[in-house]
């Protein structure tokens, strides 16, 4: 298997060939192609175990089509570590869709580390589909640490789409200024003996900042999950939210630790969390539609993760 | 001919008794109401036969076709062609009405999601890729209810208060949708509290207190709904046993 069929797995070979979607592919520590369009830099550094990535994007640009980064492990085995430095001008705006792909790990290791600035009113999205082996044998860190200036907005959305999970630690913290806005997302659904934990931590310490820490885990199996999500509103008219949802099915363990914190009385933060098996009136409608319970699970928790 | 036979049923949930010794015949092809007072035991009666968990407990029978359905479980019972419309529908994060409409129905086709979609006067652009969730008012969630039906081309439907969060325009959709299913040879069973969805049906049942008081067309019944299951000595003593756990 070579990066053409990585890239073919995650759908992203068309994207590459298009000269307006710029992109940035990554096998190992190799970087493999790249495309800029105009007001976007991204200059690479070949590591001995990854690649050192710094994203630029110029004051006043705003980047229409999705910027494709592919992240690739063709290897068994490998160690693969990504520091990531993104900074995002003023008045500016890119959606990022990042593919890691890891098909055949049996012991690999991924390691992101970013550190974000999106600058005043500009926004920066950053989707994260993983593919990983049906092995288990990978683990992977994400861990980021966001700045977002005045009124700008950041996204990030985290999913494994195909494969087992092995062991995952996402780490995110971000801290935002006046009228910024916050989105966190997490999705994954875990099997046999995985591992997930998930800590995401919002600090909104300007005036009208808003944040929202989503959570949506299940795990199956002997698999565990650990979320701990924490909100911290420092500034008045700061609005936060923290949303978390397990489902757990054979042995599989869930936790969630919730955390808002409050130091301004004219801020808000509001949580909820719910872990359980498959709620009961969900499945006995969809059981009374002819499904198995099995297939009924299945279609809940796919929804659940979608 | 019925298609379905509640023999002899009998059901006590948290020691009390909610279904006491109830036989009814619902024919094939027909359109049926089950009345009666709150905790009359109409949802009850409904559950039961759905086989739900928490209702499989009974004594008496069942019969489907002739056939004991006593000991088969809801996903069995919907394979033979029973099926329930909730009084207040599930709802399901991320799950889009596309996938719950395709995973009810018969023929897996996009088109039988836009058509059943349409005929319960929702449009199919407008609504194919929301999801089945909060977003959704109660109302046009009874009606992807209806439509989630409709393409399972059910032998036998129950619908749980079929009229509860609907206007009145969009009532008259849930109605047009009684008559698909009947025009499909469905038996309907409808299980209310209201005189105008009771006017759907050609029979009633009238319940109280979990046992049949009173069966017979639908001019028989109506003066003992109207005036509230008068001639029942479990008048204004509802049943407060909380068996409604859903």
């Amino acid at each position: 298997m070579d990066i053409e069929d990585l890239l073919k797995l995650a759908e992203e070979d068309k994207a590459l060939a298009d000269k307006d979607t710029a992109h940035l592919t990554i096998n190992l520590n190799k970087v493999v192609s790249k495309n800029l369009v105009p007001g976007l830099h991204i200059d690479t550094r070949e590591l001995k175990d990854g690649v050192e990535v710094k994203v630029r994007l110029d004051d006043g640009v705003v980047i229409e089509k999705k910027v494709h980064m592919c992240f690739g492990v063709t290897r068994e085995k490998a160690l693969q570590r990504i520091r990531m430095d993104v900074d995002i001008g003023k008045n500016a705006g890119i959606s990022v869709l990042s593919h890691c792909i890891f098909p055949k790990a049996t012991k690999v290791k991924h390691i992101m580390d970013a550190k974000i600035k999106v600058g005043e009113n500009s926004f920066y999205s950053y989707e994260e589909k993983h593919i990983h082996s049906m092995e288990g044998g990978i683990e992977v860190y994400p861990k980021a640490v966001v700045e977002l200036n005045k009124k700008a907005r950041f996204k990030t959305i985290f999913e494994l789409i195909k494969g087992r999970v092995g062991k995952l630690d996402i780490n995110y913290s971000i801290t935002g200024l006046e009228e910024s806005v916050m989105e966190m997302m997490s999705k994954v659904s875990g099997r046999k003996d995985d591992v997930i934990r998930i800590k995401e931590g919002g600090n909104l310490i300007g005036e009208k900042a808003r944040g929202v820490l989503t959570s949506r885990v299940a795990v199956r199996d002997n698999a565990k999950a650990e979320v701990y999500n924490i909100m911290r509103a420092t500034a008045p008219y700061a609005r936060g939210h923290v949303d978390c949802k397990e489902i757990i099915q054979d042995n599989g363990v869930a936790t969630a630790i919730p955390v808002v914190e409050v130091k301004h009385p004219k801020a808000h933060v509001t949580h909820e969390a719910a872990i359980g098996s498959v709620d009961s009136k969900q499945l006995q409608t969809l059981m009374s539609r002819g499904l198995d319970e099995e297939e009924a699970v299945e279609l809940i928790i796919s929804g659940l993760l979608s | 001919m019925s298609i379905l036979e509640v023999k002899n049923l009998s059901l006590s949930l948290n020691g009390k008794r909610i279904l006491d010794d109830l036989s009814i015949d619902f024919w094939e092809g027909h359109v049926h109401a089950v009345v009666g007072p709150n905790g009359a035991g109409k949802s009850t009666l409904a559950y039961t036969i759905m086989g739900l968990e928490g209702y499989r407990s009974i004594e008496g029978d069942i019969f489907f076709d002739g056939v004991s359905i006593k000991n088969l479980g809801v996903a069995e019972r919907a394979k033979h062609g029973i099926t329930l419309g909730w009084q207040e529908p599930a709802r399901f994060e991320g799950l889009t009405v596309k996938q719950f409409i395709m995973a009810s129905a018969k023929e897996k086709k996009v088109e039988t999601v836009r058509d059943v979609l349409s005929k319960v006067g929702l449009k199919p652009e407008d609504y194919i890729g929301r999801a089945v969730d909060k977003t959704l008012s109660g109302g046009e969630r009874k009606k992807i209810e209806l439509a989630s039906i409709l393409a399972m081309q059910p032998r036998f439907v129950m619908l749980d208060e079929p009229d509860s969060g609907i206007d009145v325009a969009s009532l008259e959709k849930i109605f047009e949708g009684i008559k698909m299913l009947k025009s499909y040879d469905a038996t309907v069973v409808l299980i209310t509290h209201s005189l105008a969805v009771m006017k759907q049906a050609e029979h009633a049942f009238l319940l109280c207190g979990g046992k049949l008081v009173e069966k017979g067309d639908i001019g028989k019944i109506e003066p003992y709904f109207e005036e509230e299951c008068l001639p029942c000595e479990h008048k204004n003593v509802p049943d407060k046993g909380g068996v409604d756990g859903y």
